[in-house]
């Protein structure tokens, strides 16, 4: 196996478990917290951020590439990849309202919402910081999705159940919650020096 | 000083860019919606409670606009969202007919004048999840002798947005006069216990108990035995015994009240009769 199909799968693998963007790195807590009351709900936003991620790792590695690097403005990333990713967000919305109505209305709401959320970002930067070339960049951000997707599904179970447990009052409701993500958080930990190579 | 400049013009190349982008977009990719449709949407509650068998008011207002659906399904809404939709359709608002629902149950616990139980009995203490559906899943079913009745956890309150259903002494009870007959909670009802009825003609049966005579009475005090004089009663031939149980033909029901008074049980309501009120109704 070539040593850049080896790298691509250990992207994979720290994307999704050693390096996952809600409970090691600890970016889109707001989704997090927010949309995982349902575990339906919650896979929509996780399918959501996938796709969003995956084409916003795309864009916005053409941006540094071809724009930000030979002009020398490597200090401006964070502030033209908010920019790029809004646009983006913006014509998927309305090219999927257009074209694919039915994936429209599963997104829904979770699209727009996509738009600030950090952990979009957060790829977009870590591709930059770990100099990844373009198809690098493009599987660590849909794996980092489909990490995303993998903790708020879990979470929002681990939720559901909770809320019909017999828990002491001064915990019921958002503590609990609060307190079962740290508990998801310490067992992601257990992946940390997972590698493949 | 020049690196500033680079930076600047940049970036409000880039928004420039992404703005004329997202102006092209919009033209290109714009959807045509009727203007209408807002207006009809507007013309509703809001309240999503699914009554009209549409996923939401937006889903309704957009089959109104198609002519799948007809005017003055919202129950939320009444005859005035109905009103207002037949304007904007430029139609008559057709006749609206006010429903509500109602709990086929009349076991409430109480007490009788020598110190005795009535209503449902309990067969044994339930201490599991305080929900209907979870207490129909534990084995014997739920705390009541009765396999009919209202076990009275309050899913139906729980879904209710119009505050209109409460749990009273053990049974779910409708308020009428809050009740728009959206019927969700017969939705979540376990025991398919609530009906829709039309407000004009409020009469029904309060048991389900499909169970022998003998057996409903070893639960309740209340249940529908199957007696059939009420079926005898009705000269309009509304009332049918089948099961053990009576049920109201409300095509035919003209809400006389006769059934009512013969009713050994008292368990026909008199909530909406036009005949003789009745002092001793069991809902």
């Amino acid at each position: 196996m070539s040593a850049y199909v080896q790298s691509l799968l250990g992207i994979l693998l720290s994307a999704i478990l050693t390096e996952n963007f809600i409970l090691v790195k600890f970016y889109g807590i707001c989704p997090f917290m927010g949309v995982s009351k349902k575990s339906d709900t919650a896979l929509g936003m996780g399918m959501a951020v996938t796709f969003v991620m995956g084409i916003a790792s795309a864009a916005t590695w053409a941006v540094n590439a071809l724009l930000l690097i030979p002009l020398k403005l490597e200090y401006m990333q964070t502030v033209a990849f908010i920019l790029v990713i809004a646009a983006i967000v913006q014509v998927v919305e309305m090219f999927l309202k257009k074209s694919m109505p039915s994936l429209y209305q599963a997104l829904g709401i979770y699209l727009p919402l996509i738009t600030t959320n950090c952990a979009v970002l957060g790829a977009a930067l870590v591709n930059v910081q770990k100099g990844y070339d373009f198809l690098q960049s493009v599987v660590f951000g849909v794996c980092g999705g489909l990490g995303f997707t993998l903790a708020i599904v879990l979470f929002a179970s681990v939720r559901e159940r909770s809320d019909k447990a017999d828990c002491p009052e001064c915990f019921q409701g958002f503590p609990i919650a609060l307190i079962s993500a740290g508990l998801l958080a310490l067992a992601f930990m257990g992946f940390s020096g997972l590698k493949i190579f | 000083m020049q690196e500033i400049w680079i930076a600047l013009a940049i970036l409000g190349g880039m928004g420039l860019v992404f703005g004329l982008v997202l102006a092209v977009a919009s033209k290109v990719f714009a959807v045509e919606t009727d203007p209408r449709l807002e207006e009809l949407t507007e013309a509703l509650p809001g309240a999503n409670c699914g009554g009209c068998g549409y996923a939401g008011c937006a889903a309704y207002a957009e089959a109104v606009l198609k002519g799948q659906a007809e005017i003055g399904k919202c129950a939320s809404g009444g005859p005035a969202a109905a009103e207002k939709m037949a304007k904007i359709m430029g139609v008559e608002p057709g006749a609206f007919v006010r429903r509500v629902a109602l709990v086929r149950c009349a076991g409430q616990h109480g007490v009788d004048e020598d110190g005795k139980a009535t209503g449902s009995k309990m067969k044994g203490y339930y201490e599991g999840i305080e929900d209907c559906l979870a207490a129909t899943k534990v084995a014997g079913r739920g705390p009541l002798i009765c396999k009919f009745g209202c076990l009275g956890f309050g899913n139906c309150t729980k879904v209710c947005q119009h505050d209109a259903i409460h749990v009273v002494d053990g049974v779910a009870k409708v308020d009428h006069e809050k009740c728009v007959g959206c019927m969700m909670c017969a939705e979540v009802c376990p025991r398919n216990l609530i009906i829709p009825v039309e407000y004009d003609k409020r009469v029904v049966i309060a048991c389900a108990s499909k169970a022998k005579g003998a057996v409903t009475i070893r639960g309740c005090s209340a249940g529908c035995v199957g007696c059939g004089k009420c079926e005898k009663v009705c000269e309009e031939g509304a009332i049918h015994v089948d099961q053990n149980l009576a049920f109201i033909d409300y095509t035919k029901c003209t809400s006389c009240g006769k059934c009512a008074t013969v009713c050994p049980k008292h368990l026909i309501t008199d909530a909406g009769l036009t005949a003789p009120a009745l002092e001793h109704s069991a809902g």
